[in-house]
């Protein structure tokens, strides 16, 4: 599978990191190398094989509807890079 | 054990259960035991970079806290023992970075439940010890605040992702650490520092403020000189947790209760495909002589075959980074951790941050994973892999049908020079091929140091069925009980005793 | 030239737990900003969910209620993007293997013709938090107490056709919901949202692009905006254009509609089953003793009202459908023990004077057992139907319940027909005039004349005289005079 550095700007974009002109290139070579590591796989026979998303057999648990959890706003917000009247501000959200 | 010999031992290079001995006894306080080790972490750390943070005031408050419950009769498990967590558990008031510029600045107001589990068994918490950023990398050569050197020939890697806990512990600088594993970051660093880590169960350790790289991987596990270390730490670190769901509810037995079972009988699959191309000669000598020491005290070694072994490195490097690329995606400054200067508009807040935040690794698995997931490949690259682990899941399984547990060497080779990866991550992935496969299954796993090649140490890999972390920790006991590996030391790290390694 | 619309709903309704779906957080309506935003709300490092089984349960009497499937496995699933609202940068919702799978809401129009839409599926998933209007120097505030709130979200086949058709199905859902108790379908909360998937195509031609309109959250602003978007794309395509492939935000209050921005891009989700949560799996005795608990659903309700309380199926539906008001409805007949003119009350003066003030039936100034009061004493003869009119504004405005306002305005009809006949005759006596016009009509026309001399005694009486008898004394009069 060949990967081109417009698909790597393309994922770059979804994950929304910026790339470093400098090292695009070395970026692209990378992720090619691994992805070359991985469509090993594609030899494997896996026909009728369920796939599996867990280790184990586990099943969910549901837990019961109730509050637990109490106000923490000044200690999380403490924190945080930028908040105001209780907001964590953002630059503005055009929609 | 030998109580003169292990009387006049340097506190420093005391075992776990040794140090609770010497409380016990009345022979030292936690204060001066911790002291002791803050001393030493301020005298030698300057050279191994384990620590990113050290918890001098805290740890001496909680080490007097411990004295004063001792003094009152109330003895939790751990109680006064000293011991440091991989800066991946969330410690609450205390900085906890993940190894990233990321949360350079991120101190968390909650402990992880492992965090908490350790402060309710009465241990001091020394510090939280260096790891690759994200818990991506097998050698601590990404971490932001600075590679980890293995003490026992600091122009070598510890190995990673716990390479702190590995060091702190193999130089001394803590009897015990914690640490996680997600294809191998305990039982290599382990490994390549001759100490003795366990990865338990998938789910048998819970995951609750334990910060998430690849969430059906990631397991958390003790790191300490000992079978019997581990073990007394699994004990506290182990129990079911209703917050995370994948903790499964299921008794904690007691994990010293059957180390001393005798061997006779143990059957050990020994897998065809971990003593194939790329083991290190050295490496492999040194595992064959240890299986050959099992023998002799009974066990009988069984040659067997985990077909798909090969594909366990592809399959991982598409699964882990696939689950990290949507687990780091909340790292975008909003509301804690890392944000840039004067971002312009939102999406500059989100690209910069990141950018700026993340190391190359990082950066590089999350991209991976976006790739495999994406529209288009996802069937091809994710679904694929997730049915190669199953089939990988099955060798497992199908093995265990014949044998107790599964043994060979841990890592392809002793601990190697800084950059000799060099720009091949693919190179260092291979680093994780006998470790991997383990995760992907949920299969509990365990190093020990089984011998030296050219002064540097080599891990013995125990493969453990679900849940039979007993029997791995005893086969480890036994195996330690029969030689002096565990008790071998990097130059100039133990310190003059009377009767050093006492015949046990 | 004719065309086709074709429309097919996305309704998100916020179920009604306690808590949120993956986090222990209350889920009260109106709290201070981020005061009901846990670590794992704030997608602090380390946290992990565990699914709220209230909210399985209230997604599993939907699907049974819908006749639906009910899946025995389901899976959580990641859907993937980067927005200020959302913490994790995901949301975790249900894609593969939803709680519920296909089934169908039938509805009825106003001419009586029955339709059934079909459901594709309805799935769990969590609500994303808020981002303020309001200019923080330049920023914008987020707030996520609603981050983690659990949502149902119901996905309609694209069988609707029109306007009436998209209301009734979006009303007949809201009175599923509410009668289930599993969402207070309080509308202008944001406890229901619709989104409305739009397309028009020549008959018989394929499925045209659509367009989906976004968080509409009030009826009339659905019905106004599927109005202004099929023309949108009918005149698009007329001038030789074509529909783009778009999300739009509609403003009920301007009337506009505009394309949204922010996801005019190609945004690929990357969906993978969540590796936090694992799969929910339930047994048959599970889903069988939630359907044996199922409170009465709106259609069965509909068929009850018909029978019990002798009403048309028209408005049966009217009375039944939206859950606040058949509870109403029946607790008012109760009190008032008249089925009649408690109905005709509620469907008419009582939902004008509600839509008129965009009130709902919860939240209406005159409570069921108020309006009962007033009707027992319309009943009773106490008041006249003129009179109840009066009352029922005083009891809007809040002065007390009907008996305190016919005793503090005196409303009392005059019943007594000796009173009645008096002014009867006084009014003959003033009226010469009238009186000759109407010996002089035609028979045919005389019943419209009446209508001078009811006046005169009404103003006579100041309004208080028993209406029925001042025709029935008033029509005997007169024929007795020509």
């Amino acid at each position: 599978m060949t990967i081109e550095r417009a698909d790597i700007e393309k994922l770059a974009e979804l994950a929304r990191i910026e790339l470093n002109e400098a090292t695009i290139a070395e970026t692209t070579q990378s992720i090619a190398d691994v992805l070359a590591l991985v469509d090993q796989l594609q030899a494997a026979d896996t026909e009728g094989v369920e796939p599996m998303a867990h280790p184990t057999d586990a099943v969910q648990r549901l837990r019961a509807d109730e509050v637990t959890e109490t106000n923490h706003r000044e200690e999380f917000q403490a924190i945080a890079p930028a908040t105001e009247a209780g907001l964590y501000l953002v630059p503005k959200v055009i929609d | 054990m030998n109580n003169s010999i292990t009387n006049q031992k340097a506190l420093h290079d005391k075992t776990i259960a040794e140090i609770l001995a010497g409380l016990n006894a009345g022979e030292f306080t936690s204060v001066e035991i911790t002291q002791h080790f803050l001393d030493r972490i301020k005298q030698l750390d300057g050279t191994y970079n384990s620590y990113i943070t050290v918890n001098e005031a805290s740890a001496l408050a909680q080490a007097e806290a411990a004295d004063k419950r001792r003094a009152e009769g109330d003895v939790p498990a751990l109680c006064g023992v000293p011991i440091a967590h991989k800066d991946i558990f969330c410690t609450n008031g205390v900085r906890t970075s993940c190894g990233s510029k990321m949360l350079d600045n991120f101190v968390p107001p909650y402990d992880a439940t492992v965090v908490e589990n350790f402060a309710n068994a009465g241990a001091v918490v020394l510090g939280k010890t260096n790891m690759d950023q994200f818990a991506m990398g097998s050698s601590n050569e990404t971490s932001f605040y600075g590679p980890v050197k293995n003490p026992w020939d600091t122009n070598t890697v510890p190995g990673g992702s716990s390479g702190g806990s590995a060091a702190a512990v193999a130089a001394h600088l803590t009897p015990g650490a914690t640490a996680t594993d997600t294809g191998g970051s305990i039982r290599q660093p382990a490994a390549l520092c001759g100490i003795t880590g366990l990865k338990p169960t998938y789910g048998r350790v819970s995951r609750w403020g334990m910060i998430a790289f690849a969430s059906s991987l990631d397991q958390g596990g003790p790191m300490a000189r000992t079978a019997e270390d581990c073990a007394l730490m699994l004990n506290v670190m182990a129990s079911f947790d209703p917050k995370d769901s994948t903790s499964i509810d299921r008794e904690v037995p007691n994990y010293t209760a059957n180390l001393n079972q005798p061997l006779a009988g143990l059957k050990v699959g020994i897998p065809r495909e971990y003593f194939k191309e790329g083991l290190n000669p050295g490496t492999e000598q040194a595992v064959r002589d240890a299986l050959t020491e099992l023998e002799k005290q009974g066990a009988t070694l069984i040659s067997i075959s985990l077909p798909h072994t090969k594909l366990a490195v592809p399959a991982y490097y598409v699964i882990a980074p696939a689950e990290a690329s949507a687990n780091l995606s909340r790292f975008d400054g909003v509301r804690y951790g890392h944000r840039c200067d004067d971002p312009k508009d939102l999406r500059d807040m989100y690209m910069r941050t990141r950018a700026e935040g993340f190391g190359d690794e990082v950066k590089r698995r999350i991209l991976v994973g976006a790739y495999c997931l994406s529209a288009g490949y996802y069937d091809a690259y994710y679904r694929k892999a997730q049915q190669v682990r199953r089939l990988i899941k099955q060798d497992f399984v199908d093995a265990f049908e014949q044998v107790d547990v599964i043994m060979g060497p841990t890592s392809p080779s002793p601990a190697f020079e800084f950059g000799a990866k060099g720009d091949d991550p693919v190179a260092m992935y291979l680093e994780d091929i006998y470790t991997i496969a383990t995760n992907l299954a949920g299969l509990p796993g365990m190093s020990v140091p089984c011998g030296l090649v050219d002064d540097k140490p080599v891990g013995l890999q125990i493969i453990g069925n679900y849940f039979d972390e007993s029997r791995m920790l005893n086969v480890a006991h036994q195996f330690q009980q029969a030689t002096h590996w565990h008790q071998q030391t990097p130059v100039g790290i133990a310190s003059e005793a009377k009767d050093t390694e006492g015949a046990e | 030239m004719e065309w086709e619309t074709v429309i097919g709903l996305e309704v998100h309704a916020q179920l009604a737990t306690k808590s949120k779906i993956f986090s222990g957080s209350s889920t009260a309506f109106g709290a201070e900003p981020n005061t009901q935003a846990s670590g794992l709300d704030l997608a602090m490092p380390g946290t992990l969910p565990v699914p709220n089984e209230q909210a399985y349960r209230y997604a599993i009497m939907f699907g049974l209620a819908i006749d639906a499937e009910i899946a025995k496995t389901s899976v959580f699933e990641r859907k993937n993007y980067f927005y200020p609202d959302l913490p994790k940068a995901y949301q975790t919702t249900q894609l593969e293997r939803p709680i519920v799978g296909a089934g169908h809401v039938d509805i009825e129009l106003a001419n009586g013709t029955k339709k059934s839409i079909r459901i594709h599926h309805a799935h769990l998933e969590e609500d994303a938090g808020k981002s303020l209007h309001e200019d923080f120097h330049g920023m914008s505030g987020i707030d996520l107490n609603r981050a983690g709130t659990p949502l149902v979200e119901i996905v309609s086949e694209p069988d609707i056709r029109n306007a009436e058709e998209a209301v009734a199905f979006a009303k007949k859902l809201h009175s599923i919901v509410t009668s289930l108790g599993i969402c207070d379908g309080e509308m202008s909360q944001g406890s229901m949202r619709f989104d409305v998937n739009i397309s028009v195509r020549r008959p018989g031609e394929a499925f045209g692009t659509r367009t989906e309109t976004k968080n509409l959250n009030s009826f009339r602003f659905m019905e106004d905006c599927i109005a202004l978007e099929v023309e949108r794309q009918i005149d698009l395509i007329e001038d030789g254009g074509k529909v783009i492939q778009e999300t739009r935000l509609y403003n009920g209050e301007t009337k506009q509609a505009r394309s949204m921005r922010s996801k005019e891009e190609a945004n690929d989700y990357r969906y993978f089953p969540c590796p936090d949560l694992l799969p929910v799996v339930l047994d048959d005795d599970y889903i069988e003793s939630i359907r044996q608990n199922l409170p009465e659903l709106p259609d069965a309700r509909h068929d009850r009202f018909m029978e019990q309380y002798g009403l048309s199926s028209y408005d049966a539906n009217i009375l039944s459908g939206d859950a606040n008001m058949a509870q109403y409805f029946e607790t008012a007949t109760k009190v008032s023990g008249d089925t009649k003119l408690t109905a005709n009350w509620i469907m008419g003066e009582l939902s004008a004077r509600l839509n008129a003030e965009d009130q709902s039936i919860k939240h209406s100034p005159v409570n069921a057992e108020q309006l009962a009061g007033m009707i027992t004493r319309l009943v009773d003869g106490t008041i006249s139907s003129k009179m109840a009119k009066q009352v029922f504004e005083a009891m809007w405005n809040g002065e007390g319940a009907a008996d305190e306002i016919i005793e503090a305005k005196g409303l009392k009809q005059v019943s007594d027909s000796g009173a009645i006949e008096a002014m009867v005759d006084e009014v003959i006596a003033n009226s010469d005039k009238q009186i000759d016009n109407y010996r002089n009509a035609d028979e045919s026309k005389r019943p419209k004349m009446l209508g001078y001399f009811v006046g005169q005694i009404m103003k006579a009486s100041k309004g208080q005289a028993n209406p029925q008898q001042v025709n029935e004394i008033l029509l005997k009069k007169l024929n007795e005079l020509i």
